[in-house]
């Protein structure tokens, strides 16, 4: 009935040396999905988000979006072979990602940094890469902020940049990865407002993150993942809410403890 | 005795110019050579593949652990011994070369591995190409840590180069000394050429300071 999944994961192994992070994990997202992974730290959740636009390679199974296998093509054998950086490139331009510490580039000012890729990867004229930049700048409620460099900016402002810089490119899916936990804990709601608006108007996206009101607020699904597998899944409800299942529900009282 | 320094400085003056010059060609050449090599391999150590790192440490290791006057005269009598004939001049740049060489590869890996490894990250996920990264993310930020060492092995080079005279090469040093032989006044020669050489030192290091305060807005 549906449509094929925008994301889809089957069997996605990671091992680090010895030590497997991800141990089989098989994921759907359809467009316009916003899917929250929790879990505790070291249950893969960061590793999989990595995997998605390979900043970490995977080792077994398949990662697509919109159909592309993201690690790997097809061998000239039969077999399949990584991806080098310069098929990447291009994948990776339509899959946004928001890091935990902002990773703006402290040289350039938030329009500039908006405006990166977007004359570099897609091309655009300046000038109008800068219309873009200050339309995106100004939606994440920055429009005073266009010459300023990272380094004047607080750390709330910073994160909005990282976002407008992600979705400046018109990705596929935006994959956020704990994007508040480097926050002042009166700056995390300036941060998740602009999540929640982008949801709104049907952005795919994927996000790792500890807020759990923002999960059972944003979220269209709740993945719990533990030891490297998706342990449960469903709505927010289902998960947060109503957990059957133990890892859960005793993973889910540490949260609440700490967030009381 | 001023006087007659004076009057054997003018006298001398074309030669030694010429003298000044090959030490300013020595320089530049070797400055060139040596960003050129060091700039690629600083690079590929960081960010190469396993197999070009070993290679490129041992060089690094061994260069910089000879004495500069050992490798020139290493490059200027033992070449021929390999069958490859080279002037003077080019022995000498090629030994210099290969010297600094080491010294920009470490200052490269030093100034390239002082930018966190979310920047290159934050730079894929634009879907910006490895050239790209170096060009628009990396090497802005590595700019500011690379300048003070290399101004710094760029005045070295410059002092280094007065070797070459050992090799004959007619640089400023060697005119000196050839002036010294012909009047025996030796004194006021090498203040003369410790001038000249205080003179363009410290007009590089002066820029390199300025450098530095033109780039100190970058910050992490």
């Amino acid at each position: 009935m549906a449509a094929s999944p925008l994301v889809r994961a089957r069997g996605v192994v990671k091992r680090f040396g010895k030590n497997t992070v991800l141990d089989g994990v098989d994921l759907d997202v359809a467009k316009g999905e916003v899917v929250v992974i929790i879990g505790a730290s070291g249950s893969g959740k960061t590793t999989l988000l990595r995997c998605i636009n390979l900043l970490e390679t995977y080792d077994e199974g398949s990662i697509t979006v919109d159909g592309t296998e993201i690690g790997f093509r097809d061998g000239a054998g039969g077999g399949r072979r990584r991806r080098s950086e310069r098929e990447l490139a291009p994948i990776r331009a339509d899959i946004g990602m928001v890091f935990q510490h902002f990773n703006l580039f402290p040289h350039l000012t938030a329009a500039q940094n908006v405006m990166l890729g977007l004359t570099k990867v897609r091309g655009m004229a300046k000038a109008e890469a800068r219309k873009l930049a200050e339309q995106w700048l100004s939606r994440v409620g920055l429009a005073e902020k266009f010459e300023s460099l990272p380094s004047q900016l607080s750390g709330g402002q910073q994160q909005r940049v990282g976002i407008a810089r992600a979705v400046a490119m018109g990705p596929k899916v935006l994959l956020l990865d704990e994007i508040t936990s480097a926050l002042d804990p009166e700056l995390v709601g300036e941060v998740l407002s602009v999540v929640q608006q982008l949801a709104r108007e049907g952005m795919t996206m994927i996000v790792v993150t500890h807020e759990m009101t923002f999960a059972r607020d944003v979220g269209s699904r709740v993945v719990f993942m533990d030891g490297g597998r998706i342990a449960a899944q469903g709505s927010p409800n289902d998960v947060l809410v109503n957990p059957t299942q133990e890892r859960l529900k005793s993973f889910l009282a540490r949260i609440e403890f700490r967030q009381h | 005795m001023i006087a007659a320094t004076y009057a054997y400085i003018v006298t001398n003056f074309p030669f030694l110019w010429q003298g000044l010059v090959v030490t300013l060609q020595v320089s530049a050449l070797v400055v060139a050579f040596s960003l050129a090599g060091g700039l690629a391999l600083g690079v590929a150590i960081v960010y190469g593949p396993r197999i070009l790192y070993w290679p490129i440490r041992a060089y690094s290791d061994v260069i910089r652990s000879i004495p500069l006057l050992v490798l020139i005269f290493f490059v200027y009598y033992g070449l021929p011994a390999l069958q490859v004939q080279i002037s003077a001049f080019w022995a000498a740049v090629l030994a210099l070369s290969l010297f600094k060489t080491g010294h920009v590869i470490e200052t490269v890996r030093g100034a390239i591995g002082s930018i966190p490894p979310g920047q290159n990250e934050a730079g894929k996920a634009i879907g910006l190409g490895f050239g790209q990264r170096l060009v628009y993310v990396i090497f802005p930020q590595a700019l500011r840590r690379f300048l003070p060492p290399w101004l710094n092995a760029v005045t070295d080079t410059v002092k280094g180069s007065a070797l070459v005279s050992l090799l004959g090469v007619v640089d400023l040093m060697q005119s000196i000394q050839q002036v010294i032989g012909r009047t025996y006044e030796p004194l006021p020669m090498y203040l003369y050429g410790a001038a000249i050489y205080f003179v363009i030192n410290y007009t590089l290091s002066s820029l390199s300071r300025a450098l530095e305060a033109r780039f100190a807005y970058i910050r992490e």
